[in-house]
């Protein structure tokens, strides 16, 4: 099977560990694994400001990337929600609404495509905290979401479990959005700060050692907070886990 | 007219942490509450479809039903008056009032008369208003607007009601007990259902079929707003019509369950006909809601029931509080609504998200809020309601973003925390992000060096 790798613009530039263990992951899964190296975002920062002039020649610029793979692959889930549900500055042609089709979530694309079921070479004998980024939970619904009653499932929970060693704590508010929201981070401050704040305190009240999850984006913004509250919790990628990380 | 700057407003609520950590609790509470009655019934995610659906039949033939209520109302006995906006609204209140000669008027919690700004207005006018509802009697009492659509005084811990009953209603400051200050409320306001000329109450739901005005509350306060004053006033947003007294059992199920977690209000009461020797009269307000009813997107809000389940449930709100909002409507809901009003004044509103979703998975009548609010973003961006400084961030990330070059440029030189981040993510406020959160370390090469290093031969 081929697929494009979509690297979301935050995660080449501050966590290319990221982008590296999902590369890394699907080539050991089988994967023929391209990377258009003329890639730079999604276009969410602009879109989500209300801003869709400004992202139209972004989105283009997606589509070209990626126009030509069936799987487009991104470690991201509100960078995916984006592609799917929202690249709607540009005229919708065939070509984009197929791009828009084919890209996936990574934790998607694993359960529901490669439908995985062994990682032998993961072991992670930590104490783990997931987190869902909202983006995942409530728009490419990779979990049950805590306000609709129904089965409990969970994706990346799933893929999670392979995992040798690995023991998972649950937080008092398991789906609470932690704060980050984009734009929102900066420009709503006191509260996106507060929200992240109380995320990573229910985590660590509830004894993660670390904090997992498939949204890289959420975790910039968990760490910075962890961090500056000097609790000793340690953020790591689905990804990296996945893909055997140790540390 | 001034922007409302919910950022700023929020720092001082969180700064009072023990409000702030309360508040949050008290409503993440209700929030749990209402999973748990809501999971009980199997049949919850279907009662939605049918509550939304009955409410998209009932808005989109909504002169219809009005006119069927009306004639209903009048053949039950009742006045019917119409009123386009705040200001008719008051002054027919005002006038119903004056022609019985009525000096003091006891009202029940009405939202309605909140987003009129009646109460100032009759006051002004010799009329004594006094609110009977606790929460919005505490509210008035310190001179505040009601900071939750359900709960009015939700941000007050009970020593801040003891302090003003104590400065207002003479209670012993230092006894904040429930028990006691709301025995002190109700002991105060006993007397003015006695002695008033007149009572007021909202409306939950108008069933069109009846002319019926069914009112939900748990104090009971309603009731005898209506049923002691020999002249009883009603006020209705126009949106607030269901078409059959079949279709409110759909609603009373959901409406309680969603704001508070119980099953049902204390009281639900039909009001349909004045008793003898009193006259009843409905104001039917639209105030915005016809123009909001021709709004593509938009218009599903009018679907909303008030039962401020989108509140209990929205992060940001409960970190907020509903009074930094600056508008009668709060919270998620708020933000979709109160654009409608003024679209300047409330422009930051829709960015006081973080698009979660958690309030559109709650809303008993499927108001597809979160989307809502992503919309609301791209008007204010069209209209030229953004900030100056996050319009010109944007426009420079639109242009980077589109070019592999510039973004290369930006992303692959050394400090690359403090160079590129900054500029799109981070310029709103000095250091915004840093402020209470360490910045990522920049790492030592992009993903794509790294890639063109070790599998760059590959290609």
């Amino acid at each position: 099977m081929k697929a494009a790798l979509f690297v979301p613009c935050y995660i080449d530039a501050f966590f290319p560990e990221v982008a590296i263990a999902t590369l890394e992951l699907l080539e050991r899964l089988g994967v023929e694994v391209a990377y258009p190296l003329n890639q730079t975002c999604c276009a969410q920062p602009m879109a989500n400001s209300g801003c869709h002039e400004d992202a139209a020649a972004t989105e283009a610029l997606f589509v070209k990337n990626f126009a030509k793979y069936d799987y487009v692959v991104g470690p991201s889930g509100s960078c995916v929600h984006h592609v799917r549900e929202n690249l709607t500055a540009i005229p919708q042609t065939a070509e984009v609404t197929r791009v828009r089709r084919n890209t996936y979530e990574l934790v998607e694309f694993l359960h529901d495509v490669l439908e995985v079921d062994a990682l032998p070479w993961a072991h992670f004998p930590h104490k783990v905290g997931l987190h869902n980024g909202c983006a995942s939970l409530r728009a490419l619904r990779t979990a049950k979401m805590s306000e609709i009653a129904g089965p409990a499932f969970s994706k990346p929970l799933d893929l999670l479990s392979k995992v040798k060693g690995i023991r998972f704590v649950t937080p008092e508010r398991p789906d609470e959005c932690c704060g980050f929201g984009g734009t929102f981070s900066v420009f709503e401050e006191p509260v996106s700060a507060k929200m992240g704040y109380d995320k990573v305190n229910d985590h660590h009240s509830a004894g993660a050692e670390y904090i997992v999850s498939a949204d890289m984006s959420c975790m910039m913004h968990q760490k910075g907070c962890a961090e500056r509250l000097g609790l000793p919790i340690k953020f790591i990628h689905i990804a990296q886990v996945l893909n055997g990380a140790r540390e | 007219m001034k922007r409302i700057d919910h950022a700023e407003a929020s720092s001082q609520f969180i700064k009072a942490t023990d409000h702030m950590d309360f508040h949050d609790k008290r409503l993440w509470d209700l929030r749990k509450k209402r999973d748990r009655v809501s999971e009980a019934l199997p049949e919850w995610q279907d009662l939605r479809t049918l509550a939304s659906a009955i409410k998209e039949h009932t808005l989109t033939h909504l002169a219809a039903y009005l006119e069927e209520f009306e004639r209903n109302a009048i053949a039950n006995g009742a006045h019917v008056h119409w009123a386009k906006d705040a200001a008719e609204h008051n002054q027919v209140v005002f006038d119903i009032l004056s022609a019985h000669g009525a000096r003091t008027l006891v009202k029940a919690k009405s939202m309605l008369t909140d987003e009129c700004d009646m109460r100032p207005f009759l006051e002004k006018r010799g009329i004594e208003v006094m609110e009977t509802d606790l929460g919005e009697r505490i509210q008035q009492l310190d001179d505040e607007p009601p900071s939750h659509i359900v709960v009015p005084a939700v941000h007050k811990l009970r020593t801040d009601v003891a302090r003003v009953f104590a400065d207002t209603i003479g209670t012993d400051r230092k006894n904040s007990d429930v028990h006691y200050l709301a025995e002190s409320q109700r002991q105060n306001t006993r007397p003015y259902f006695l002695k008033a000329d007149a009572g007021m109450t909202g409306a939950n739901f108008a069933v069109a079929e009846t002319g019926t005005l069914v009112v939900c509350t748990n104090e009971g306060n309603a009731d005898l707003s209506v049923n002691l004053p020999k002249l009883y006033i009603a006020s209705v947003g126009i949106e607030k019509m269901i078409p059959r007294i079949e279709h409110l059992g759909v609603f009373v199920r959901m409406l309680s369950r969603s704001a508070l977690g119980s099953p049902i209000t204390q009281m639900t009461s039909h009001f349909r006909a004045p008793r003898e020797g009193t006259e009843m009269h409905i104001v039917l307000v639209d105030n915005g809601r016809s123009e909001r009813l021709g709004m593509p997107d938009f218009w599903y809000s009018l679907k909303c029931i008030r039962c401020g389940a989108c509140m209990n449930t929205c992060p940001v709100y409960r970190r907020s509080g509903g009074l930094s909002y600056g508008a009668t409507y709060s919270g998620p809901i708020g933000v979709i609504i109160d654009p409608t009003f003024n679209l300047r004044k409330y422009s930051s509103l829709p960015f006081a998200s973080t698009l979660n979703g958690s309030c559109t998975n709650v809303c008993p009548v499927k108001i597809d809020i979160h989307d809502q609010i992503y919309k609301w973003r791209r008007v204010i961006a069209e209209r030229h309601q953004l900030p100056f400084v996050k319009q010109e961030a944007m426009r420079a990330a639109g242009k980077i973003l589109a070019s592999p070059k510039l973004y290369r440029a930006a992303v692959e030189t050394a400090g690359v925390g403090v160079d590129y981040l900054p500029r799109f993510m981070m310029y709103s406020r000095l250091n915004a992000w840093g402020r209470q959160r360490e910045v990522p370390a920049a790492p030592p090469y992009t993903f794509r060096q790294w890639y063109l290093k070790n599998r760059g031969k590959k290609k």
